[in-house]
């Protein structure tokens, strides 16, 4: 959002800011200073254009997340178009027509499972079911983390207490058994899924961002905001949150991938989808009776799971770099 | 350091509570769906006779403050409840089952520790060389690869496919733990359960010891003349290895916690596979039961961990907050 703020022709490397800049001198700052576009822009906006520009900037030199970014955007193309094209040439994901056990050809070009269904169809269908339940997982530890974060943060004292034991309660459970135990209750199927894994997530988020409050709730510019006399509010929401959610960007990002893998294992011991809705983790789990008649039941859904989730560690990673997130490994 | 000890253990008190109150509200009825009485039933029909009977037996008429009571003090003595399936206590069935979980457990630090370590030193030394860039792009596919999934393909390959090329001469089992139990069955499992694992401790060992060889006094030895063995060895290692122990330390709590994977797909008969049977079966007191443990032991190794990272380093000690 930030980065279409860029006036179009401003040299991307001559970022007054960069120390290539500095060493460059004279005729840079020359043209920069001299530019009557530049310096008319709202100078409000310049930290800001800064920060998100430089992160694109940096991110698009990173290979390894650029073909992150790429795959990421080819699934999810390949997902939300599947209606109009593969129940047409390949087979709808839960119709039964072909035969049992068919090797890869081009008809079914990863085979067809026990009651013969395309595998390719399903694997495609199947990484809606992944997508979903890895962003609304994370939507949901994202809303209960940020806000346990912020309040933690901000006030510190008694609630910054209440709400780290209680985050350190849910890091005292293993995450797959507390997610089982979780969807023993709820009984499994697809909503509880993204519930459970998004209730498990909420600390890291609320840790993460609850140290990132802190660093900058030191700045001056919240100290003279405060001053002002704004409010609480306007000052978590208006000064510090927009400046602290970086790191959350990033651990945002990586975590759509844990919660993919996270949903996949869960399905893969019957505790996530149900069938005939087509997941990753509940194929595998047909699969692994038939490891020796159909290698390709085990294969090319593992695979799907492998090549998205890389792809989600893989963009983290970069954001990291780019965004220049100091995080633990 | 005594005071340090019990100021840890005290700290641990509330957070385990937190733990019991938790597992102790998924089982009230009404309080999210699911009844657990219809769990502890199971399949059969259940007629109000049969429901006030349960009720009666597992203090589930009394008020909810009361109930948690008995279920604290329950645990305080070492009382998990009894198996709904198997009729025998469950910390009978869960103490059967823990050697086997360890084993396992210890098998994976292993191969952390040998793998792992290795491949974080030669990729560190060796900065941007072929091998620098085989571990750090195969450290990021491994956290990435979903360990039963990996599980599978080992299966496949050593266990069925190996098996076939060499005519049934060489091939690595791929369930259960051997009669009596051997080393060999132990191999894939514990490369299953220690991948991701692995790949992290070669990714802090990497990234300590390029810090540890950007110091000062790796620049003073190298300039004394010695040996780049001796430098990496004797100086570098000794200082990177710190959070990687740590790491490895924290990491046999998980270990043995998050064994429910691999176990499953190999057949172990640890404590994950239990639960995850108990699951299926919806034997709820070998879930909770089994969870609490697991949580139990964790904390206690984490205890463990804190305890000798403060050993080694008086500013825990002395300074109070860990972080």
């Amino acid at each position: 959002m930030s980065a279409r703020r860029r006036k179009p022709g401003f040299p991307p490397d001559a970022d007054p800011d960069s120390p290539k800049a500095a060493y460059r001198g004279g005729p840079d700052g020359e043209q920069t200073g001299g530019s009557s576009d530049y310096v008319g822009d709202d100078l409000a906006n310049r930290p800001e254009r800064t920060l998100w520009g430089d992160a694109w900037i940096r991110l698009r030199k990173n290979k390894l997340a650029i073909i992150g970014l790429v795959w990421i955007l080819i699934v999810v193309t390949l997902t939300l178009s599947a209606d109009f094209w593969v129940p047409q040439n390949f087979a709808s994901p839960t119709s039964t027509d072909a035969g049992s056990l068919e090797a890869p050809s081009a008809v079914h070009p990863f085979g067809t499972d026990r009651i013969g269904r395309d595998v390719f169809s399903r694997v495609v269908y199947g990484a809606r079911v992944s997508l979903a339940v890895g962003v609304l997982a994370v939507g949901i530890s994202l809303v209960i983390g940020l806000l346990m974060g912020a309040l933690s943060g901000y006030y510190g004292g008694l609630v910054d207490t209440l709400v780290m034991r209680t985050a350190d309660i849910f890091f005292a459970f293993p995450y797959t058994l507390f997610a089982i135990a979780l969807l023993a209750v709820l009984g499994p199927s697809y909503h509880n899924v993204f519930i459970a894994i998004g209730i498990l997530g909420w600390p890291s988020v609320a840790r993460v961002f609850r140290s990132s409050i802190l660093s900058v709730k030191e700045n001056e510019y919240v100290d003279a905001a405060r001053a002002m006399g704004a409010s609480d509010q306007r000052i978590i929401f208006r000064h510090i949150m927009p400046n602290a959610v970086a790191p959350i960007i990033v651990y945002g990002t990586m975590s759509i991938g844990g919660a993919i893998i996270a949903e996949a294992a869960l399905s893969f011991l019957g505790m996530g989808v149900q069938p005939p809705t087509p997941s990753w983790g509940a194929m595998l789990s047909e699969a692994k009776a038939l490891m020796v008649a159909a290698p390709w039941l085990t294969i090319w859904p593992g695979f799907a799971i492998l090549t998205t989730v890389l792809a989600f560690v893989l963009m983290g990673d970069g954001l990291r770099d780019a965004l220049d997130v100091k995080m633990k490994d | 350091m005594l005071k340090y000890v019990v100021r840890r253990i005290f700290q641990m008190i509330p957070v385990f509570l937190g733990v019991t109150l938790i597992l102790f509200v998924l089982r009230i009825p009404g309080l999210l769906p699911g009844d657990p009485i219809q769990l502890i039933v199971g399949e059969k029909p259940l007629t109000p006779a049969l429901r006030a009977q349960i009720e009666e037996k597992n203090h589930l008429n009394e008020p909810v403050h009361i109930q948690y009571a008995y279920y604290v003090s329950g645990i305080a003595q070492g009382d998990l409840g009894e198996s709904y399936q198997k009729g025998r206590p469950v910390t009978d069935i869960l103490f059967d089952k823990f050697p086997n979980t360890f084993r396992l457990a210890l098998a994976g630090i292993i191969v952390e520790i040998v793998i792992g370590i290795s491949a974080g030193i030669i990729s560190a030394i060796r900065q941007y060389s072929f091998w620098d860039v085989l571990v750090t792009l195969s450290t990021s596919i491994l956290v990435s690869v979903p360990v039963f999934w990996l599980g599978l393909l080992l299966q496949m390959f050593f266990g069925i496919r190996l098996k076939e090329w060499t005519g049934g001469a060489v091939f690595l089992p791929i369930s259960g733990m051997g009669n009596p139990p051997d080393f060999v069955h132990l191999v894939l499992p514990a490369i299953t359960l220690a991948s991701v694992s692995t790949a992290y401790v070669a990714r802090i060992m990497r990234s300590q010891m390029l810090e540890a060889m950007g110091q000062d006094y790796i620049r003073t030895a190298m300039a004394k003349g010695l040996t780049e063995r001796a430098v990496v060895f004797k100086h570098a290692l000794k200082n990177a290895l710190i959070p990687v122990v740590t790491y490895i330390g924290i990491d046999l709590g998980v270990l043995m916690s998050g064994a429910i994977l691999t176990e499953t797909v190999f057949s172990w008969p640890g404590v994950g596979r239990e639960i995850y049977l108990a699951v299926m079966q919806r034997d709820w007191p070998v879930v909770m039961g089994g969870v609490i443990v697991i949580v139990l032991i964790v904390m206690f190794i984490n205890l463990l961990v804190d305890i000798s990272y403060a050993l080694l380093d008086p500013r825990i000690r002395y300074g109070g907050a860990a972080e």
